[in-house]
């Protein structure tokens, strides 16, 4: 029965306050109403969500595959930009 | 005692609050049995899912229900035996909740029909004397609001939709209409618990669920309740159409062929 009436949307679910929304999946919809209502029924169930975010996946803007030798490569070799060469003072616990 | 004798059947339960309380168990246990027939039947992945879980959830509320009747009467060794093994008599759900699947207009309608009274029944329960029977009720009206959430707006997306969906939504509206006035009859068994103080009396707000509901059908492409069906009620007294037969023959098989089945 899908057709053109129905839009793919991505799901993203924040599981608690101060979290950050992850991505989750899709759920096909017509409209945001439904889309959310979907993707209660689909992604929450076993208490995983306080809060869902809904985006239509054809306004989602990505980066392009065959791009991602110029795009992400370059940072391969750079490993200074992680934090592990500083020197942490013995009496720091938690950084 | 054989095993049959003690795991297959039911008392009839005497005290009137068991019997008003049956009456919930019951509604919420064959609406349940009855969308669950659409498990992997659904239109879309994704509605098939809501049906599933709406059913889990009114499952789940009969189950409390059924509990607490035997904490106030000893009708059954145990849920399993008053939920599922009773005779169709002894069914005390109303007929709404049997009719069948015909397609998801009727579904969506039926739904959108029962869950908008039940609210109204268990928030009369709020304030009842059985303080685990209020309990029940404030638990379960999370879930009923999501019901009429999910079903409302598919009632209006059909009856405002296509050619096809109106007229489905019409057909469901002419099929089920005649089997609302029984939710809301103010008969011997609701009357006598109001006067005991175990729920108000919800039947009394019937005008507005019906404007509520008027309302609604109007906005869902200016549908309207047929005004000529002549209310069919029973349903609370045991007498039923031969929908419950055939949910009773699928949902009974396991514990009447396996008494005292245990999953």
């Amino acid at each position: 029965m899908s057709n053109n009436n129905w839009h793919l949307y991505e799901v993203f679910i924040r599981s608690k306050n101060g979290l950050a929304h992850k991505h989750a999946g899709s759920v096909h919809a017509q409209d945001a109403e439904t889309a959310i209502l979907s993707a209660r029924d689909l992604y929450t169930r076993r208490g995983e969500a306080s809060s869902l975010w809904i985006i239509k996946s054809s306004d989602i803007i990505a980066s392009d595959p065959g791009e991602s030798g110029e795009l992400y490569d370059p940072s391969d070799d750079k490993i200074y930009r992680h934090s592990t060469f500083y020197p942490v003072p013995d009496g720091v616990k938690n950084m | 005692m054989s095993v049959a004798e003690k795991y297959i059947g039911a008392k009839q339960p005497s005290k009137p609050e068991t019997i008003y309380m049956l009456r919930l168990a019951d509604n919420a246990l064959i609406l349940g049995q009855r969308l669950s027939e659409m498990c992997g039947h659904g239109p879309e992945m994704e509605l098939d899912m809501a049906m599933t879980n709406m059913s889990l959830d009114l499952i789940g509320q009969a189950k409390l229900l059924f509990e607490h009747i035997l904490t106030l009467e000893d009708l059954a060794p145990n849920i399993d035996v008053l939920a599922m093994t009773r005779p169709l008599e002894q069914y005390t759900n109303c007929l709404l909740v049997a009719q069948p699947n015909v397609d998801f207009a009727h579904i969506m309608l039926r739904q959108y029909l029962f869950s908008t009274m039940q609210k109204l029944q268990y928030e009369a329960l709020l304030e009842s004397n059985d303080i685990t029977l209020a309990a029940i009720a404030e638990k379960s009206l999370k879930e009923i609001a999501y019901h009429i959430r999910f079903a409302k707006s598919w009632v209006l997306r059909l009856g405002d939709g296509t050619e096809e969906s109106r007229s489905r939504m019409v057909d469901a509206l002419d099929c089920l209409w005649r089997f609302t006035g029984e939710m809301f009859a103010q008969d011997a068994g609701l009357m006598a618990m109001v006067k005991t103080g175990l729920t108000a009396n919800f039947t009394l707000t019937y005008k507005n669920w019906r404007l509520e509901i008027t309302h609604i059908l109007s906005e869902a492409g200016d549908l309207s309740p047929p005004d000529t069906a002549r209310m069919i009620m029973g349903g609370h007294q045991g007498r039923h159409d031969e929908n419950l037969g055939h949910i009773l023959t699928d949902m009974q098989f396991m514990q009447l062929s396996y008494p005292g089945l245990k999953w």
